[in-house]
């Protein structure tokens, strides 16, 4: 049995919420009703000033931190920073971290039953956005008696949701933390998450994003569109670290199988996520990061669009992070700047790539934790 | 106030209460702590140095993390009503690149330098042949940071070839009086400069 450690908050169970108020997206559909799954570490106090909402990023989902159970051989995903003590600490938070709309481990996305045709929605499904995200978590905030979130935080994906609840809600938020994020995806960014899509559509057994229906999995795609963003997470140091040009066996072979160690290791990654992630939620979750973009609604000047909020900022980013890098990250805090925002915004050495913001690396949890520290809360 | 350096306690006479302050090289944060909680000043600390930018978040000072050398290119034109850069200057690659570009972002701009022109400066090289060191400047040619220092009358030079309107000045020696010697040979008897420059009207 596993001895689960006293930093962590320990055992967790996942909850979920039915909403049966439509919910009008972005794209112009709307979902008539759906489930939202949910954990939520720590105790909300009495003057309920002490919520936290943790937003996740592509591939995650609610299981942020703890375990579900004592055989599990691994905890939620943030382990590194939720937990009694840790930056957001559960002994002064009350955690809330939803699994996102069109997520595909609790809360309705493509796998779901489509009520009016009592089959999977798949491609059916509706595009979701940030925005309407937030809107979900707006709702789920209220369901759960909540006017106000002490700090909205996020990493990657989950560093835009913060943003956008810090701009379409501005009363609803005291303190935004953006890590290793980005005001919009380059044209770059697009264009891996485009490949990712590719791989996933073109797969034989992809059928159109019916595959549940042809009891098929695109698992070829999937596992190359994992393969592909791993890659993108990673610094070329870290790589060449972990890797370098070791070989499986001691002697190339001339064959197309697996020969170098970073092979090996990407096939067991892409292998993994087929295991736990549906190929539509991916094709979703892309989207949603290419479709971002705030300060459009303020013909492209983001000072503009924080100026309306009333939120302090705290943002940091990776040295080796080309996927979300630093200079992504100085554009929020320009505009911040501009718009008189009050932010601070570290730079941390790290060879962990994007996947950095997941590590426990000291001066960053120290400063992430001194951060939340100062976070007024009622006793 | 008792707790900053004589040299930010002037700084801090200096500025308008409730202005907007840009604070290059900020350290631990201390000059716009005392300036937030007794001035209602709001702006920025910019560091470099992990210790000094946890210490800054401490102190709940909003602090940016950068290389000063990289400029100010975050940062929009006339937007702060001072940019404050102590005992940094000498330090900085390009130090002219700098002053250039706390005219543009600031109203005005306060910097503060140890002068080299300083007697014991002038005695250590002139009498020891060697350079000096002393307690504004304790590192050896070496390993020193100090890698742009001038005097009082080369920075009065510089500003004047600029068009650089000084608008404050205060020279402090190390006991930090200003006395009618200190006044008459500043060059010679001040070891720390601090001048206050206006933003020229570019338009």
């Amino acid at each position: 049995m596993l001895k689960i450690p006293s930093d962590s908050i320990g055992l967790v169970t996942p909850q979920i919420q039915h909403f049966s108020e439509k919910l009008v997206l972005d794209c112009g559909k709307s979902l008539e009703q759906y489930d939202i799954v949910y954990e939520t570490y720590g105790k909300l106090n009495a003057a309920a000033d002490n919520a936290v909402l943790v937003c996740h990023a592509l591939s995650a989902d609610h299981h942020a931190a703890g375990y579900h159970s004592e055989t599990d051989k691994k905890p939620g995903w943030w382990e590194a920073c939720i937990g009694p003590g840790k930056p957001i600490d559960t002994n002064r938070f009350f955690v809330v971290s939803p699994g996102n709309l069109g997520q595909c481990n609790g809360s309705t996305g493509p796998k779901s039953t489509n009520p009016s045709t009592g089959k999977a929605y798949g491609p059916d499904f509706p595009m979701v956005t940030v925005s309407d995200w937030v809107k979900y978590q707006k709702r789920l905030a209220e369901r759960l008696g909540l006017s106000q979130w002490a700090a909205v935080v996020g990493g990657s994906l989950g560093g835009m949701q913060a943003m956008q609840w810090a701009i379409e809600f501005p009363d609803a938020v005291r303190h935004a933390v953006i890590i290793a994020s980005a005001p919009k995806l380059s044209a770059q960014n697009i264009a891996f998450n485009a490949v990712a899509r590719q791989a996933i559509m073109s797969d034989p057994d992809f059928h159109e994003g019916r595959y549940y229906e042809h009891d098929t999995v695109p698992s070829g795609g999937l596992k190359v569109a994992r393969m592909l963003g791993h890659i993108t997470y990673l610094s070329d140091d870290a790589m060449g670290d972990k890797f370098g040009r070791d070989l499986k066996d001691d002697k190339l072979n001339y064959h197309y199988d697996v020969e170098f160690e970073v092979e090996s290791y990407l096939r067991y990654q892409g292998e993994s996520f087929v295991n736990r992630f549906d190929a539509n939620t991916y094709l979703l979750m892309t989207k949603a990061l290419d479709y971002f973009d705030p300060a459009s609604q303020e013909q492209g000047n983001l000072a503009e669009a924080f100026k309306k909020t009333s939120a302090k900022y705290f943002l940091a980013s990776f040295t080796t992070d080309w996927r979300f890098s630093p200079e992504r990250s100085r554009e929020i805090v320009k505009a911040l700047t501009e718009a008189g925002r009050d932010v601070s915004y570290l730079e941390f050495e790290s060879n962990h790539g994007h996947d950095a913001f997941l590590v426990p690396m000291i001066q960053y949890i120290d400063a992430f934790k001194q951060y939340m520290d100062n976070i007024e809360v009622s006793t | 106030m008792s707790k900053l350096r004589p040299e930010l306690q002037k700084i801090c006479e200096w500025i308008e209460p409730n202005s907007r302050v840009l604070d290059l090289g900020c350290g631990d944060g201390a000059l716009l702590e005392w300036l937030q909680n007794n001035r209602g000043v709001t702006g920025y600390g910019v560091d470099i140095e992990p210790d000094n930018v946890l210490s800054c978040l401490k102190k709940k000072v909003n602090i940016i993390q950068a290389d000063l050398s990289a400029g100010l290119t975050d940062f929009g034109d006339g937007s702060f009503d001072y940019v404050i850069m102590t005992q940094a200057l000498q330090a900085l690659q390009y130090p002219h690149r700098i002053l250039a570009e706390m005219q543009r972002v600031g109203r005005q701009s306060i910097v503060t330098f140890p002068n080299f022109g300083f007697w014991k400066h002038r005695i250590h090289l002139m009498l020891k042949g060697q350079m000096p060191v002393s307690k504004a400047l304790p590192a050896q040619w070496y390993d020193t940071q100090n890698i742009h220092l001038c005097t009082i009358k080369d920075f009065e030079e510089f500003c004047s070839e600029r068009a650089m309107v000084i608008s404050k000045k205060d020279i402090m020696n190390y006991e930090h009086r200003s006395g009618l010697l200190l006044r008459a040979w500043p060059n010679l008897l001040g070891a720390v400069a601090l001048y206050q420059l206006n933003a020229q009207d570019l338009g």
